[in-house]
C-alpha cells in the first residue's frame, strides 16, 4: 500500500471509517444502536456519522436489543442494508431470538423471497475492568447459530477490510470487536504500559474503500515448532509471548470463525506437527473445542502432541480477579512449555 | 420457610397468588351475557391525525359497524358498494372453504399439521381489504386470509401445506408458514410475535426513504405477552412508524385463555395507552367495523400521524391447530354463545338486509368455493403429498443457509447425499 493513501489509524478510527465509506457508497446503509448517533458511540465508533450522514442513516435507539435487531430484520426486508451495534456484546442476549431464528433462518425458511443482509457489530472480551456483563466473548454461540457469520479483526487494518465486507455481505454477520485493543495491541502484561496502535503496521489504514473477504484466515507468524490458533486480542498476547520464549511458532489469525478458513489451519498444523489454541471465552463448549476437533479430525497422523487450549475459565468474569481470569503470559507459556516439551 | 415471628404484627391475611382461570371449563355452560357490549353507534370517530391520549376511550369501548339486524349504522360505516361487501363475503368464505378442505387433508395423513382460522376470517379478509395492495403485511400464523384477499394462488398455498415439488419454500417449512413477497406476504414464522418489530422496521425503512407504503402486522392476545410486542410497540413510538398492529383477541392461546396474557385486568386495546399509541377496540366478528378500523389507521399512518393498535375482539371457534383438541379445556359451546355471532353470517345478513344478496346466491357461491377448492387441492396433490415419496432434491437441504455455500456445508452434503445413495441407490431422483 501506497504510504500517501494510508492514515495511522486506531481500531475504532477503521471500523469508524469502514462506517463512513459504506455510508458513503451505498444508501441503503443505516447505522443504529444505543448512543450512536449525537454522541458517537460509548467507544466512539460512530463519531461524526450523524453529522455527516443525516439523522436517518445514524441513529440512537431505545435501550432494547430484541427491538434493534428485529426492527434490523424488518429494515433488510425492505431493502436496506442495517449495521446494528449491541453496545456491549454482554447485551446481546435480549436479542438472541431475533438473531438465531430470525436473522439467520430468514433467506432459508422463505427459499430466499427474504433476506437479511445485517451485521451486528458488538465490543466483546475483557481487560478493562468490565466485570461479569462487560466482558463476556459470546463468540461460540455466535458459531452455534447456522446461518451466521462471525467475524473477528485483531487490527484497524482487518478491522476495516472485515467490516466493508461483512456490510456487503447479504447474510447476517456478527462482527465481534475486541475492545482491550481498539486503542492498541496488547501484551497481556497489564502492568505495563500499553503501546498505542501507532507504533503497529497494522495501523496503516488505507483511507478509502477495500475490503478483506471473509473466511480467510492471516499467518501473522511464520514458525516450525508448533501452530497457535488465535483471534482477537490474543494474537497479540500469543504474540508477544512467543517472541518472549523465543519459540518458533506460527501464529494465525483465525479473523472470521465462520465460515472457517480449514485450508490454512490444516497445512499448517500438518507442518508443524502442533496445535495450540488460544481464545479468551470460558472453556467448555467454547470455539478451542470445535478447533480441536476440526485439528484431530483433519491432522490426527500429522500430531506429535495432544491439541491443546488456553482459555478463560468457566466462571463469570470477575471484576477484581479479571487478570487471573485472563489467560494471559503465564499459562500461555506453561501450555507452550507443555506442547513443546510432549 | 422464614421463621413467622420475623413477621410484623398484624392483623393483615397473609398474601395469596393469583392464578387466573376461565370462567368456563368442559361441561359447563356457557354464558357471555356480561360482556358489555356498547351501542353500534356509541364509539365515535376521531379524525385520523388525533392525538393517542384524546383516544384512551376507544381502548375501552367497541368500535362497531353492523347490528344484530344486519343494518349498518354510525360514524364507522365505510359505506362499501355493494360489490365490494360481496368481494368481501367471497373471500372470507373461500377462507372457510379452504380451511375445512385442508383441516380435512391433515385428518387423511396428506399433512402434517393445519390451522383454521373460523370465526376469524374478518379480522384479516376484512384488514387486507382495507390497506392498499402495496403495504407489507407481516403475519402471524392464522392470517391466511391476507393471501386469500390479495388474489395468491390457492394451489401455491396448498403446494407449501403438502410440502410437495411444487412448493416454492422446498419443504423447509410447516405447513401454513407461507411466504409471497409479490403479494406483499412476509414469511411467516413459527416464533412467536418476531414479526412485530420487523414490520416497525419495514414500516421505518419506507418512512426513512420517503416512501408511501405502510406495515401491517398481526399476533394473537397470547402471544403480546412476549417481548418482542413491547419491543416493536416502544420503537414504533419513538420513531412514529408508520404501521398497523393488530391484536387478534381470539380468546384463547392453545389452552391458555386471555386472563394469562393480562386480559382480566385491561383490554389489549388498552396496551396502546402506555406507549402513546392510538388504540381502537374493535368488533371482530364485524368485518365491516375491521375495515373501517383499518382504514382509519392507515390513514393515519400513511399521512405521518403515527401507529395504530387495534384490538379485535373475536372467538377461536376450533382448536388451535390440528394437534390441538379443545374440548380437553374448554366448554363445548362456547363459539355458539359468544355473543358477537360469526363474521361471514353477519355480512351476509346485512347483504341480505339491503337487497344484494340471497340465500340461492349464497348457497351458490358456497358450493362454487367448495369446488374450486377441490379442484385446485387435485391439482395439487399431482405435484405429491407429504409423506408420500419425496419431492425435493436432497441437497436443497443444505442450499440457502447462506447465499454462498461454505466448505463445511459442502461436506456435509457430501455425506448426506452418500447415506441418500447407500438407502436408495445412485439412480434416485425426486418425485
Amino acid at each position: 500500500m501506497m504510504a500517501e493513501d494510508t492514515k495511522t489509524m486506531n481500531m475504532i478510527e477503521a471500523i469508524n471509517s469502514a462506517m463512513d465509506i459504506m455510508l458513503e457508497r451505498d444508501p441503503n446503509t443505516v447505522v443504529m444502536g444505543e448512543d450512536v448517533g449525537f454522541f458517537g458511540g460509548v467507544f466512539r465508533a460512530t463519531a461524526g456519522l450523524q453529522k455527516k450522514h443525516g439523522k436517518t442513516r445514524v441513529f440512537d435507539t431505545p435501550i432494547n436489543e430484541c427491538g434493534i435487531i428485529g426492527v434490523a430484520v424488518g429494515m433488510g426486508a425492505y431493502g436496506l442494508r442495517p449495521v446494528p451495534e449491541i453496545q456491549f456484546a454482554d447485551y446481546i442476549y435480549p436479542g438472541l431470538d431475533q438473531l438465531v431464528s430470525e436473522a439467520a433462518r430468514l433467506r432459508y425458511r422463505s427459499a430466499n423471497d427474504f433476506i437479511c443482509p445485517m451485521t451486528v457489530r458488538t465490543p466483546f472480551g475483557g481487560g478493562i475492568f468490565g466485570g461479569q456483563t462487560h466482558s463476556q466473548s459470546p463468540e461460540s454461540i455466535m458459531t452455534h447459530i447456522c446461518g451466521v457469520k462471525t467475524v473477528i479483526p485483531s487490527n484497524p487494518y482487518d478491522a476495516k477490510g472485515l467490516l466493508i465486507a461483512a456490510i456487503e455481505d447479504n447474510d447476517p454477520v456478527v462482527f465481534l470487536e475486541p475492545k482491550r485493543i481498539y486503542n492498541g495491541p496488547f501484551s497481556g502484561y497489564y502492568d505495563r504500559p500499553v503501546e498505542p496502535w501507532s507504533k503497529h503496521d497494522a495501523s496503516a489504514v488505507p483511507e478509502g474503500y477495500y475490503r478483506i473477504d471473509l473466511g480467510n484466515a492471516a499467518t501473522v507468524r511464520e514458525g516450525e515448532a508448533l501452530t497457535i490458533l488465535a483471534y482477537g486480542t490474543m494474537v497479540h498476547v500469543t504474540k508477544t509471548i512467543v517472541e518472549e520464549m523465543g519459540v518458533d511458532a506460527e501464529i494465525i489469525d483465525l479473523r472470521t470463525l465462520l465460515p472457517l478458513d480449514i485450508d490454512a489451519i490444516e497445512a499448517s498444523v500438518k507442518k508443524t506437527g502442533r496445535c495450540l489454541i488460544v481464545h479468551e471465552a470460558t472453556r467448555t463448549s467454547g470455539f478451542g473445542a470445535e478447533l480441536a476437533a476440526l485439528v484431530q479430525e483433519r491432522c490426527f497422523y500429522h500430531l506429535e502432541a495432544p491439541v491443546e487450549r488456553v482459555t478463560g475459565f468457566d466462571t463469570p468474569y470477575p471484576h477484581s480477579l479479571e487478570w487471573a481470569y485472563f489467560p494471559g503470559p503465564v499459562r500461555i507459556a506453561t501450555a507452550l512449555t507443555k506442547i513443546l516439551k510432549d | 420457610m422464614p421463621e413467622s415471628d420475623n413477621r410484623p404484627a398484624s392483623n393483615l391475611p397473609p398474601l395469596s397468588l393469583h392464578i387466573p382461570e376461565p370462567r368456563y371449563r368442559p361441561g359447563d355452560t356457557p354464558d357471555f351475557g356480561d360482556i358489555v357490549i356498547p351501542a353500534v353507534d356509541a364509539t365515535s370517530r376521531p379524525g385520523e391525525n388525533t392525538k393517542p391520549d384524546a383516544m384512551r376511550d376507544h381502548c375501552y369501548g367497541l368500535v362497531r359497524v353492523l347490528d344484530f339486524d344486519g343494518v349498518a349504522k354510525g360514524p364507522w360505516d365505510p359505506k362499501l358498494t355493494p360489490e365490494r361487501l360481496r368481494v368481501m363475503l367471497r373471500y372470507m368464505m373461500l377462507v372457510r372453504a379452504f380451511d375445512d378442505r385442508m383441516f380435512r387433508a391433515q385428518r387423511q395423513g396428506k399433512t402434517s399439521f393445519y390451522m383454521k382460522c373460523t370465526g376469524e376470517e374478518a379480522t384479516s379478509v376484512a384488514s387486507t381489504m382495507a390497506i392498499d395492495r402495496a403495504d407489507m403485511c407481516f403475519p402471524s400464523y392464522r392470517q391466511q386470509g391476507i393471501l386469500i384477499a390479495r388474489d395468491y394462488p390457492l394451489i401455491q398455498m396448498m403446494n407449501q401445506i403438502y410440502s410437495n415439488r411444487g412448493d416454492h419454500l422446498m419443504g423447509r417449512q410447516l405447513p401454513i408458514m407461507y411466504s409471497a413477497p409479490e403479494h406483499g406476504f412476509f414469511s411467516v414464522s413459527g416464533n412467536l410475535a418476531t414479526q412485530y418489530p420487523q414490520a416497525v422496521g419495514w414500516a421505518m425503512a419506507s418512512a426513512s426513504k420517503g416512501d408511501s407504503r405502510i406495515a401491517t402486522v398481526w399476533c394473537g392476545e397470547g402471544s403480546s405477552a412476549e417481548g418482542d410486542f413491547h419491543s416493536a410497540l416502544t420503537f414504533a413510538t419513538v420513531y412514529n412508524a408508520p404501521v398497523i398492529f393488530n391484536v387478534v383477541n381470539n380468546q384463547w392461546a392453545i389452552s391458555s385463555f386471555s386472563g394469562f396474557a393480562g386480559g382480566e385486568r385491561t383490554t389489549f386495546a388498552a396496551r396502546a395507552v402506555g406507549y402513546g399509541i392510538a388504540g381502537l377496540r374493535v368488533d371482530g366478528n364485524d368485518p365491516l367495523a375491521v375495515y373501517a378500523a383499518t382504514q382509519w389507521a392507515a390513514d393515519r399512518a400513511r399521512t405521518n400521524n403515527g401507529p395504530t393498535l387495534i384490538e379485535h375482539f373475536t372467538y377461536r371457534s376450533e382448536g388451535h391447530s390440528t394437534s390441538d383438541d379443545p374440548s380437553a379445556y374448554r366448554a363445548a359451546d362456547e363459539a355458539n354463545a359468544w355473543p358477537l355471532g360469526d363474521p361471514i353470517a353477519r355480512l351476509r345478513q346485512h347483504l341480505e338486509a339491503i337487497g344484494e344478496w340471497d340465500a340461492e346466491r349464497h348457497d351458490a357461491q358456497a358450493k362454487e368455493l367448495d369446488e374450486l377448492v377441490k379442484t385446485t387441492q387435485k391439482q395439487s396433490e399431482k405435484l405429491g403429498i407429504l409423506g408420500h415419496g419425496m419431492h425435493q432434491p436432497f441437497e436443497t437441504m443444505f442450499q440457502d443457509v447462506f447465499e454462498e455455500m461454505p466448505w463445511h456445508l459442502k461436506e456435509q452434503c457430501d455425506q448426506m447425499l452418500a447415506e441418500q445413495e447407500a438407502k436408495f441407490g445412485p439412480n434416485w431422483k425426486p418425485e
